[in-house]
Protein backbone atom coordinates (compact mmCIF):
# COMPACT_ATOMS: atom_id res chain seq x y z
CA UNK A 1 0.00 0.00 0.00
CA UNK A 2 2.68 2.90 1.09
CA UNK A 3 4.89 1.19 -2.00
CA UNK A 4 2.27 1.73 -4.31
CA UNK A 5 1.60 5.58 -3.01
CA UNK A 6 4.72 6.33 -2.79
CA UNK A 7 5.18 4.93 -6.80
CA UNK A 8 2.05 7.22 -7.78
CA UNK A 9 3.48 10.42 -6.15
CA UNK A 10 6.84 9.92 -7.88
CA UNK A 11 5.21 9.73 -11.03
CA UNK A 12 3.17 12.48 -11.00
CA UNK A 13 6.45 14.45 -9.38
CA UNK A 14 8.43 12.77 -12.36
CA UNK A 15 5.52 14.46 -14.44
CA UNK A 16 5.78 17.92 -13.45
CA UNK A 17 9.89 17.84 -13.40
CA UNK A 18 9.89 16.47 -16.82
CA UNK A 19 12.40 13.29 -15.03
CA UNK A 20 11.71 9.64 -14.69
CA UNK A 21 10.22 8.26 -12.06
CA UNK A 22 13.57 7.05 -10.47
CA UNK A 23 15.49 10.20 -10.57
CA UNK A 24 13.01 11.41 -7.52
CA UNK A 25 14.87 10.13 -4.57
CA UNK A 26 13.69 11.23 -1.08
CA UNK A 27 16.49 13.65 -0.57
CA UNK A 28 15.33 15.30 -3.34
CA UNK A 29 13.62 18.65 -3.01
CA UNK A 30 11.85 20.80 -5.35
CA UNK A 31 14.40 23.03 -6.02
CA UNK A 32 16.75 20.15 -6.76
CA UNK A 33 13.85 18.41 -9.35
CA UNK A 34 13.60 22.03 -11.09
CA UNK A 35 9.94 22.57 -9.59
CA UNK A 36 9.56 26.24 -9.03
CA UNK A 37 6.50 27.78 -6.51
CA UNK A 38 4.24 27.28 -9.30
CA UNK A 39 5.12 23.72 -10.14
CA UNK A 40 4.75 22.78 -6.49
CA UNK A 41 1.18 24.34 -6.42
CA UNK A 42 0.51 22.37 -9.26
CA UNK A 43 2.12 18.85 -8.11
CA UNK A 44 -0.21 19.57 -4.86
CA UNK A 45 -3.33 19.77 -6.91
CA UNK A 46 -2.35 16.93 -9.04
CA UNK A 47 -1.87 14.70 -5.71
CA UNK A 48 -5.30 15.97 -4.32
CA UNK A 49 -6.73 14.58 -7.52
CA UNK A 50 -4.87 11.73 -7.47
CA UNK A 51 -6.01 10.63 -3.95
CA UNK A 52 -8.93 12.47 -2.96
CA UNK A 53 -7.73 14.27 -0.23
CA UNK A 54 -7.16 18.00 0.81
CA UNK A 55 -3.74 19.17 1.33
CA UNK A 56 -3.22 22.21 3.83
CA UNK A 57 -0.55 24.37 2.04
CA UNK A 58 -0.02 28.04 1.92
CA UNK A 59 2.53 29.28 -0.26
CA UNK A 60 2.61 32.35 1.57
CA UNK A 61 3.92 30.15 4.88
CA UNK A 62 5.35 26.75 3.33
CA UNK A 63 7.59 26.22 7.03
CA UNK A 64 4.04 26.63 8.99
CA UNK A 65 1.85 24.32 7.13
CA UNK A 66 1.26 20.61 8.15
CA UNK A 67 2.30 20.08 5.12
CA UNK A 68 6.08 19.66 4.97
CA UNK A 69 7.81 20.37 1.35
CA UNK A 70 11.61 20.02 2.58
CA UNK A 71 11.92 17.43 0.37
CA UNK A 72 10.25 14.28 -1.58
CA UNK A 73 10.61 11.99 1.58
CA UNK A 74 8.83 14.38 3.58
CA UNK A 75 6.01 15.16 1.11
CA UNK A 76 5.44 11.17 1.16
CA UNK A 77 5.34 10.75 4.28
CA UNK A 78 2.58 13.14 5.04
CA UNK A 79 0.77 12.63 1.29
CA UNK A 80 0.67 8.71 3.27
CA UNK A 81 -0.64 10.49 6.74
CA UNK A 82 -3.26 12.07 4.60
CA UNK A 83 -4.39 8.97 3.18
CA UNK A 84 -4.72 7.04 6.10
CA UNK A 85 -6.81 9.55 8.02
CA UNK A 86 -9.26 9.40 4.99
CA UNK A 87 -9.33 5.58 5.33
CA UNK A 88 -9.88 5.91 8.98
CA UNK B 1 -13.30 66.05 0.99
CA UNK B 2 -15.67 69.03 0.16
CA UNK B 3 -19.39 68.88 -0.74
CA UNK B 4 -20.27 69.04 -4.48
CA UNK B 5 -19.80 72.25 -6.07
CA UNK B 6 -21.58 74.21 -9.05
CA UNK B 7 -20.43 74.51 -12.62
CA UNK B 8 -20.76 78.16 -12.02
CA UNK B 9 -17.35 80.18 -13.44
CA UNK B 10 -15.84 81.60 -10.41
CA UNK B 11 -15.14 85.38 -10.18
CA UNK B 12 -11.37 85.18 -10.98
CA UNK B 13 -10.58 88.93 -11.10
CA UNK B 14 -8.06 89.57 -14.51
CA UNK B 15 -4.97 90.74 -12.58
CA UNK B 16 -4.81 87.41 -10.39
CA UNK B 17 -1.66 85.80 -11.51
CA UNK B 18 -2.48 81.78 -11.69
CA UNK B 19 -0.07 79.10 -12.45
CA UNK B 20 0.38 78.18 -15.96
CA UNK B 21 -2.22 75.96 -17.12
CA UNK B 22 0.33 73.59 -19.10
CA UNK B 23 3.61 72.27 -17.85
CA UNK B 24 7.28 73.43 -18.57
CA UNK B 25 7.15 71.21 -21.23
CA UNK B 26 4.00 72.06 -23.02
CA UNK B 27 1.91 69.19 -21.56
CA UNK B 28 -1.59 70.14 -20.17
CA UNK B 29 -1.70 69.62 -16.23
CA UNK B 30 -4.56 67.35 -14.94
CA UNK B 31 -6.45 67.69 -12.09
CA UNK B 32 -8.91 65.58 -9.93
CA UNK B 33 -12.48 67.20 -9.34
CA UNK B 34 -14.50 64.28 -8.26
CA UNK B 35 -14.41 61.12 -6.70
CA UNK B 36 -16.54 58.00 -5.42
CA UNK B 37 -16.45 54.55 -4.44
CA UNK B 38 -18.16 51.76 -3.18
CA UNK B 39 -16.53 48.96 -0.96
CA UNK B 40 -16.56 47.22 2.27
CA UNK B 41 -15.93 50.09 4.60
CA UNK B 42 -18.60 52.21 3.04
CA UNK B 43 -20.93 53.32 -0.25
CA UNK B 44 -19.43 57.05 -0.31
CA UNK B 45 -16.32 58.85 -0.25
CA UNK B 46 -16.54 60.30 3.14
CA UNK B 47 -17.50 56.96 4.82
CA UNK B 48 -14.45 55.49 3.40
CA UNK B 49 -11.97 57.97 4.36
CA UNK B 50 -13.71 58.01 8.14
CA UNK B 51 -12.68 54.10 8.13
CA UNK B 52 -9.69 54.88 7.03
CA UNK B 53 -8.65 57.44 9.47
CA UNK B 54 -10.06 54.80 12.16
CA UNK B 55 -8.26 51.98 11.06
CA UNK B 56 -11.40 50.33 10.80
CA UNK B 57 -11.05 45.94 8.98
CA UNK B 58 -14.13 45.48 6.16
CA UNK B 59 -12.98 42.20 6.05
CA UNK B 60 -15.62 39.45 7.28
CA UNK B 61 -17.25 36.29 6.94
CA UNK B 62 -18.15 35.79 2.93
CA UNK B 63 -21.97 35.53 2.36
CA UNK B 64 -22.81 34.19 -0.70
CA UNK B 65 -24.41 30.58 -2.08
CA UNK B 66 -22.01 27.50 -1.74
CA UNK B 67 -19.58 29.44 0.65
CA UNK B 68 -19.18 26.46 2.63
CA UNK B 69 -17.67 24.67 -0.32
CA UNK B 70 -14.98 27.23 -0.16
CA UNK B 71 -11.49 26.49 1.94
CA UNK B 72 -11.02 30.17 2.18
CA UNK B 73 -14.43 31.66 3.18
CA UNK B 74 -13.26 35.67 4.25
CA UNK B 75 -13.44 38.52 2.10
CA UNK B 76 -14.35 42.39 2.28
CA UNK B 77 -18.04 42.47 0.60
CA UNK B 78 -19.94 45.22 0.47
CA UNK B 79 -22.60 44.92 3.21
CA UNK B 80 -25.28 46.09 2.98
CA UNK B 81 -26.14 45.41 -0.61
CA UNK B 82 -29.52 45.23 -2.71
CA UNK B 83 -29.29 46.35 -6.56
CA UNK B 84 -33.02 46.83 -5.61
CA UNK B 85 -31.77 49.99 -3.55
CA UNK B 86 -29.86 51.97 -6.86
CA UNK B 87 -31.46 50.72 -9.95
CA UNK B 88 -34.51 49.31 -10.89
CA UNK B 89 -35.46 45.80 -12.70
CA UNK B 90 -34.65 46.97 -16.46
CA UNK B 91 -31.43 47.93 -15.24
CA UNK B 92 -30.68 45.17 -12.72
CA UNK B 93 -31.07 42.38 -15.69
CA UNK B 94 -28.26 44.54 -17.78
CA UNK B 95 -25.79 45.89 -15.06
CA UNK B 96 -23.26 43.07 -13.50
CA UNK B 97 -22.86 43.73 -9.91
CA UNK B 98 -19.05 45.48 -11.42
CA UNK B 99 -21.28 47.77 -13.80
CA UNK B 100 -23.33 48.41 -10.57
CA UNK B 101 -20.14 49.37 -8.48
CA UNK B 102 -18.50 51.34 -11.40
CA UNK B 103 -22.12 53.15 -11.92
CA UNK B 104 -22.51 54.25 -8.29
CA UNK B 105 -19.30 55.74 -7.82
CA UNK B 106 -19.44 57.49 -10.84
CA UNK B 107 -22.82 59.39 -10.23
CA UNK B 108 -21.02 60.61 -7.13
CA UNK B 109 -17.88 61.61 -8.70
CA UNK B 110 -19.75 63.19 -11.24
CA UNK B 111 -22.26 64.89 -8.78
CA UNK B 112 -19.15 66.35 -6.37
CA UNK B 113 -17.33 67.61 -9.88
CA UNK B 114 -20.54 69.53 -11.03
CA UNK B 115 -19.83 68.59 -14.58
CA UNK B 116 -22.39 68.35 -17.00
CA UNK B 117 -21.39 66.50 -20.66
CA UNK B 118 -24.53 67.58 -22.37
CA UNK B 119 -23.14 69.59 -25.52
CA UNK B 120 -19.35 69.69 -26.39
CA UNK B 121 -17.59 68.82 -23.66
CA UNK B 122 -19.26 65.57 -23.69
CA UNK B 123 -17.46 65.43 -27.14
CA UNK B 124 -14.42 66.04 -25.89
CA UNK B 125 -15.01 63.59 -22.43
CA UNK B 126 -14.54 59.89 -22.13
CA UNK B 127 -14.11 56.88 -19.57
CA UNK B 128 -11.10 54.43 -18.84
CA UNK B 129 -12.09 52.26 -16.68
CA UNK B 130 -10.37 48.86 -14.99
CA UNK B 131 -11.47 45.77 -14.33
CA UNK B 132 -9.95 42.13 -14.06
CA UNK B 133 -12.38 39.63 -13.82
CA UNK B 134 -15.48 41.67 -15.81
CA UNK B 135 -19.34 39.93 -15.17
CA UNK B 136 -17.76 37.10 -13.14
CA UNK B 137 -21.22 36.91 -10.97
CA UNK B 138 -22.69 36.70 -14.31
CA UNK B 139 -20.91 34.02 -15.74
CA UNK B 140 -21.00 32.19 -12.42
CA UNK B 141 -24.67 31.73 -12.34
CA UNK B 142 -25.46 31.33 -15.87
CA UNK B 143 -22.61 28.32 -16.01
CA UNK B 144 -24.60 27.22 -13.00
CA UNK B 145 -27.93 27.31 -14.76
CA UNK B 146 -26.95 25.38 -17.39
CA UNK B 147 -23.93 22.57 -16.08
CA UNK B 148 -25.64 22.32 -12.91
CA UNK B 149 -29.01 22.99 -13.33
CA UNK B 150 -29.18 21.21 -16.83
CA UNK B 151 -31.06 24.20 -18.41
CA UNK B 152 -30.31 24.68 -21.87
CA UNK B 153 -31.80 28.51 -22.11
CA UNK B 154 -29.99 32.01 -20.29
CA UNK B 155 -31.56 35.41 -20.05
CA UNK B 156 -31.00 37.12 -23.57
CA UNK B 157 -28.62 39.74 -21.88
CA UNK B 158 -25.83 37.52 -20.82
CA UNK B 159 -23.45 38.85 -23.21
CA UNK B 160 -23.85 42.62 -22.90
CA UNK B 161 -23.78 41.79 -19.37
CA UNK B 162 -20.74 39.81 -18.36
CA UNK B 163 -18.16 41.47 -21.08
CA UNK B 164 -15.46 43.51 -19.25
CA UNK B 165 -16.67 46.59 -21.32
CA UNK B 166 -20.00 46.89 -19.71
CA UNK B 167 -19.31 49.23 -16.97
CA UNK B 168 -17.33 52.07 -18.96
CA UNK B 169 -20.01 51.39 -21.76
CA UNK B 170 -23.09 52.41 -18.93
CA UNK B 171 -20.89 54.68 -17.39
CA UNK B 172 -20.32 56.50 -21.25
CA UNK B 173 -24.28 56.34 -21.35
CA UNK B 174 -25.30 57.10 -18.47
CA UNK B 175 -23.29 61.16 -18.37
CA UNK B 176 -22.97 61.11 -22.64
CA UNK B 177 -19.55 60.91 -22.85
CA UNK B 178 -18.88 60.55 -26.50
CA UNK B 179 -14.96 60.80 -26.79
CA UNK B 180 -12.49 57.91 -25.94
CA UNK B 181 -14.42 54.92 -23.97
CA UNK B 182 -12.29 51.85 -22.98
CA UNK B 183 -11.59 48.99 -20.72
CA UNK B 184 -8.51 48.20 -19.11
CA UNK B 185 -7.56 44.96 -18.12
CA UNK B 186 -4.27 44.40 -16.28
CA UNK B 187 -5.69 41.90 -13.44
CA UNK B 188 -4.24 44.08 -10.35
CA UNK B 189 -2.77 46.86 -11.93
CA UNK B 190 -5.97 47.29 -13.78
CA UNK B 191 -7.19 50.14 -12.70
CA UNK B 192 -3.98 52.35 -12.28
CA UNK B 193 -3.33 51.43 -16.13
CA UNK B 194 -6.26 52.93 -16.59
CA UNK B 195 -6.13 56.59 -14.68
CA UNK B 196 -2.52 56.28 -16.36
CA UNK B 197 -4.17 55.99 -19.77
CA UNK B 198 -6.76 58.89 -18.90
CA UNK B 199 -4.00 61.21 -17.26
CA UNK B 200 -1.96 60.66 -20.28
CA UNK B 201 -5.02 61.67 -23.06
CA UNK B 202 -5.93 64.87 -21.00
CA UNK B 203 -2.13 65.84 -20.81
CA UNK B 204 -1.62 65.29 -24.47
CA UNK B 205 -5.15 67.16 -25.05
CA UNK B 206 -6.96 64.36 -26.39
CA UNK B 207 -9.40 64.88 -23.73
CA UNK B 208 -11.48 67.31 -21.18
CA UNK B 209 -12.44 65.26 -18.98
CA UNK B 210 -12.47 61.39 -18.47
CA UNK B 211 -14.00 59.43 -15.84
CA UNK B 212 -11.47 56.84 -14.75
CA UNK B 213 -10.50 53.90 -11.76
CA UNK B 214 -12.17 50.86 -11.90
CA UNK B 215 -14.40 48.11 -10.63
CA UNK B 216 -14.20 44.32 -9.59
CA UNK B 217 -17.01 42.04 -8.17
CA UNK B 218 -15.20 38.80 -8.03
CA UNK B 219 -16.69 37.63 -4.54
CA UNK B 220 -18.54 34.99 -5.95
CA UNK B 221 -18.57 31.27 -5.32
CA UNK B 222 -16.30 30.34 -9.14
CA UNK B 223 -14.35 33.77 -7.96
CA UNK B 224 -13.06 32.73 -5.23
CA UNK B 225 -12.50 29.05 -5.56
CA UNK B 226 -10.81 29.86 -8.95
CA UNK B 227 -8.01 32.07 -6.38
CA UNK B 228 -8.17 29.18 -3.81
CA UNK B 229 -6.12 27.26 -6.43
CA UNK B 230 -2.94 29.13 -6.06
CA UNK B 231 -2.97 28.85 -2.56
CA UNK B 232 -1.98 32.35 -1.64
CA UNK B 233 -5.30 33.36 -0.45
CA UNK B 234 -4.92 33.69 3.66
CA UNK B 235 -7.71 31.98 5.78
CA UNK B 236 -8.09 34.27 8.96
CA UNK B 237 -7.08 38.17 8.37
CA UNK B 238 -4.92 40.33 5.56
CA UNK B 239 -1.53 41.23 7.06
CA UNK B 240 0.55 43.53 4.91
CA UNK B 241 4.33 43.80 5.48
CA UNK B 242 4.10 41.97 9.08
CA UNK B 243 6.25 38.82 9.28
CA UNK B 244 3.22 36.74 9.72
CA UNK B 245 1.18 37.54 7.11
CA UNK B 246 0.19 34.63 5.34
CA UNK B 247 -1.89 35.87 2.31
CA UNK B 248 -4.30 38.39 0.82
CA UNK B 249 -7.72 38.60 1.09
CA UNK B 250 -9.89 39.41 -1.46
CA UNK B 251 -12.70 42.51 -1.82
CA UNK B 252 -14.87 44.26 -4.15
CA UNK B 253 -15.99 47.52 -5.07
CA UNK B 254 -15.50 50.40 -7.19
CA UNK B 255 -13.24 53.74 -7.16
CA UNK B 256 -13.86 56.48 -10.07
CA UNK B 257 -12.59 59.90 -10.66
CA UNK B 258 -13.09 62.79 -12.79
CA UNK B 259 -9.79 63.91 -14.19
CA UNK B 260 -9.66 67.20 -15.88
CA UNK B 261 -7.73 69.31 -17.66
CA UNK B 262 -6.65 71.89 -15.33
CA UNK B 263 -7.20 75.21 -17.74
CA UNK B 264 -10.98 73.81 -17.53
CA UNK B 265 -11.21 73.35 -13.54
CA UNK B 266 -9.55 76.51 -12.69
CA UNK B 267 -11.88 78.30 -15.17
CA UNK B 268 -15.20 76.66 -13.93
CA UNK B 269 -14.23 77.09 -10.19
CA UNK B 270 -14.24 73.68 -9.45
CA UNK B 271 -12.54 72.54 -6.37
CA UNK B 272 -9.21 70.43 -6.98
CA UNK B 273 -8.76 67.61 -4.94
CA UNK B 274 -5.42 67.02 -6.51
CA UNK B 275 -3.06 67.35 -9.17
CA UNK B 276 -1.95 63.72 -11.20
CA UNK B 277 1.59 64.90 -12.44
CA UNK B 278 2.71 61.13 -13.28
CA UNK B 279 2.37 57.84 -14.68
CA UNK B 280 4.84 55.08 -15.64
CA UNK B 281 4.31 51.72 -16.38
CA UNK B 282 6.49 48.71 -16.52
CA UNK B 283 6.23 44.99 -17.69
CA UNK B 284 9.04 42.66 -15.56
CA UNK B 285 9.00 40.37 -18.50
CA UNK B 286 9.89 36.85 -16.46
CA UNK B 287 7.10 35.40 -14.47
CA UNK B 288 3.42 35.12 -14.75
CA UNK B 289 3.15 34.84 -11.13
CA UNK B 290 6.01 35.89 -9.09
CA UNK B 291 6.74 39.65 -8.92
CA UNK B 292 9.93 41.31 -9.58
CA UNK B 293 11.62 43.89 -7.73
CA UNK B 294 13.53 45.55 -10.34
CA UNK B 295 10.48 45.79 -12.39
CA UNK B 296 8.49 47.28 -9.62
CA UNK B 297 11.94 49.99 -9.29
CA UNK B 298 11.81 51.03 -12.88
CA UNK B 299 8.00 51.81 -12.59
CA UNK B 300 8.75 53.97 -9.55
CA UNK B 301 11.85 55.85 -10.95
CA UNK B 302 10.15 56.27 -14.29
CA UNK B 303 6.85 57.80 -12.91
CA UNK B 304 9.34 59.98 -10.73
CA UNK B 305 10.83 60.82 -13.82
CA UNK B 306 7.76 61.70 -15.55
CA UNK B 307 6.44 63.86 -12.85
CA UNK B 308 9.12 65.83 -12.61
CA UNK B 309 10.14 64.73 -8.82
CA UNK B 310 12.93 63.79 -6.45
CA UNK B 311 12.73 61.03 -4.42
CA UNK B 312 12.47 63.22 -1.16
CA UNK B 313 9.50 65.32 -2.63
CA UNK B 314 7.60 62.08 -2.04
CA UNK B 315 5.50 61.81 1.58
CA UNK B 316 4.00 59.11 1.12
CA UNK B 317 3.28 55.81 -1.03
CA UNK B 318 0.19 53.90 -1.12
CA UNK B 319 1.44 50.32 -1.36
CA UNK B 320 0.35 47.55 -3.55
CA UNK B 321 0.76 45.54 -0.15
CA UNK B 322 -1.05 42.48 -0.87
CA UNK B 323 -0.38 40.47 2.41
CA UNK B 324 1.19 38.11 0.36
CA UNK B 325 5.03 36.62 1.44
CA UNK B 326 6.34 37.23 -2.34
CA UNK B 327 4.87 40.80 -2.74
CA UNK B 328 5.31 42.95 0.07
CA UNK B 329 9.49 42.15 0.40
CA UNK B 330 10.07 42.71 -3.19
CA UNK B 331 7.36 45.93 -3.14
CA UNK B 332 10.02 46.98 -0.19
CA UNK B 333 13.07 46.19 -1.67
CA UNK B 334 11.71 48.28 -4.84
CA UNK B 335 11.06 51.26 -3.13
CA UNK B 336 14.11 50.91 -0.61
CA UNK B 337 16.00 51.31 -4.10
CA UNK B 338 14.28 53.38 -5.79
CA UNK B 339 14.15 55.96 -3.27
CA UNK B 340 17.63 55.32 -1.64
CA UNK B 341 18.32 56.85 1.51
CA UNK B 342 14.73 58.45 1.35
CA UNK B 343 13.05 54.88 1.72
CA UNK B 344 13.78 55.70 5.62
CA UNK B 345 11.97 58.34 5.84
CA UNK B 346 8.88 58.58 3.65
CA UNK B 347 5.87 56.69 4.47
CA UNK B 348 4.08 53.29 3.08
CA UNK B 349 0.92 51.73 3.83
CA UNK B 350 -1.46 49.08 2.07
CA UNK B 351 -5.04 50.08 2.89
CA UNK B 352 -6.04 46.08 1.66
CA UNK B 353 -6.22 44.98 5.17
CA UNK B 354 -9.48 47.62 5.34
CA UNK B 355 -10.40 46.90 2.03
CA UNK B 356 -9.63 43.58 1.01
CA UNK B 357 -7.94 43.42 -2.48
CA UNK B 358 -9.89 44.62 -4.76
CA UNK B 359 -8.38 43.24 -7.76
CA UNK B 360 -9.05 45.13 -11.04
CA UNK B 361 -10.58 48.35 -8.47
CA UNK B 362 -7.88 48.21 -5.96
CA UNK B 363 -5.76 50.97 -7.62
CA UNK B 364 -8.87 53.01 -7.51
CA UNK B 365 -10.04 52.79 -4.00
CA UNK B 366 -6.79 53.04 -3.67
CA UNK B 367 -6.51 56.40 -4.89
CA UNK B 368 -9.06 57.73 -2.20
CA UNK B 369 -5.82 57.21 0.49
CA UNK B 370 -3.73 59.09 -1.76
CA UNK B 371 -5.98 62.12 -1.64
CA UNK B 372 -6.78 62.07 2.02
CA UNK B 373 -2.85 62.13 2.82
CA UNK B 374 -2.83 65.32 0.15
CA UNK B 375 -5.92 67.16 1.20
CA UNK B 376 -6.70 66.18 4.69
CA UNK B 377 -2.65 65.78 5.82
CA UNK B 378 -3.78 62.12 7.53
CA UNK B 379 -1.90 58.81 6.45
CA UNK B 380 -4.15 55.50 5.88
CA UNK B 381 -2.80 52.94 8.40
CA UNK B 382 -1.65 49.05 7.44
CA UNK B 383 -3.91 47.64 10.34
CA UNK B 384 -2.90 44.08 11.03
CA UNK B 385 0.44 44.20 11.28
CA UNK B 386 1.83 42.86 14.45
CA UNK B 387 5.53 41.68 13.64
CA UNK B 388 8.41 42.97 12.57
CA UNK B 389 9.69 41.73 9.03
CA UNK B 390 13.57 42.21 8.32
CA UNK B 391 12.38 41.98 5.12
CA UNK B 392 10.32 45.32 5.11
CA UNK B 393 11.67 47.08 6.74
CA UNK B 394 10.27 50.74 6.11
CA UNK B 395 7.48 53.39 7.74
CA UNK B 396 4.22 50.99 7.11
CA UNK B 397 2.37 53.28 9.21
CA UNK B 398 1.14 50.28 11.48
CA UNK B 399 -2.29 50.20 12.86
CA UNK B 400 -2.79 54.08 13.29
CA UNK B 401 -3.47 56.30 11.15
CA UNK B 402 -0.68 59.71 11.28
CA UNK B 403 -0.90 63.02 10.91
CA UNK B 404 1.28 64.64 8.28
CA UNK B 405 1.87 66.96 5.77
CA UNK B 406 2.56 65.15 2.29
CA UNK B 407 3.15 67.21 -1.29
CA UNK B 408 3.41 64.64 -3.18
CA UNK B 409 2.37 60.85 -3.03
CA UNK B 410 2.68 57.38 -5.23
CA UNK B 411 -0.21 54.75 -5.88
CA UNK B 412 1.99 51.40 -6.61
CA UNK B 413 -0.01 48.75 -8.29
CA UNK B 414 2.06 45.10 -9.47
CA UNK B 415 -0.08 42.80 -10.72
CA UNK B 416 0.32 38.88 -11.46
CA UNK B 417 1.85 38.43 -15.42
CA UNK B 418 4.56 40.84 -14.09
CA UNK B 419 2.53 44.70 -15.01
CA UNK B 420 3.49 47.75 -13.14
CA UNK B 421 1.69 50.34 -12.95
CA UNK B 422 2.43 54.03 -10.60
CA UNK B 423 0.92 57.12 -10.38
CA UNK B 424 1.99 60.06 -8.94
CA UNK B 425 -0.40 63.03 -7.35
CA UNK B 426 0.72 66.28 -5.71
CA UNK B 427 -1.09 68.60 -3.85
CA UNK B 428 -2.53 72.18 -5.56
Amino acid sequence: MTDQIRNRIRAIIAEQAMLEPDQITDHSTPQDLGIDSLGLVESIFAIEEEFDISIPFNANEPDKSDFDISNMGTIMAAVERLVAQKAA
Amino acid sequence: MSPKKTGKKADVPAAVSRPSPTRPDGLRRVVITGAGTINALGHDVPTTLAAFREGRCGIGPLEFRDVERLSIQIGAQVHPWQAEDYFNRQQILLYDKFTQFALLAAKQAVAQAGLDFQGALGLRSGVVLGTAGGGLNTWDENYRTVYEEGKNRVHPFVVPKLMNNAAASHVSMEFGLRGPAFTVATACASSNHAMGLAFQMIRSGGAQVMLTGGSEAMLCFGGVKAWEGLRVMSKDACRPFSANRNGMVQGEGAGVFVFEDYEHAHARGADILAEVVGFAMSSDAQDIVMPSAQGAERAITATLQDAGLNPEDVGYINAHGTGTAANDKTECAAVAHAFGHHADRLMMSSTKAMHGHIIGGTGAVELLACIMALRDGVIAPTIGYQEADPECALDVVPNEARDARVDAVLSNAFAFGGLNAVIALRRV
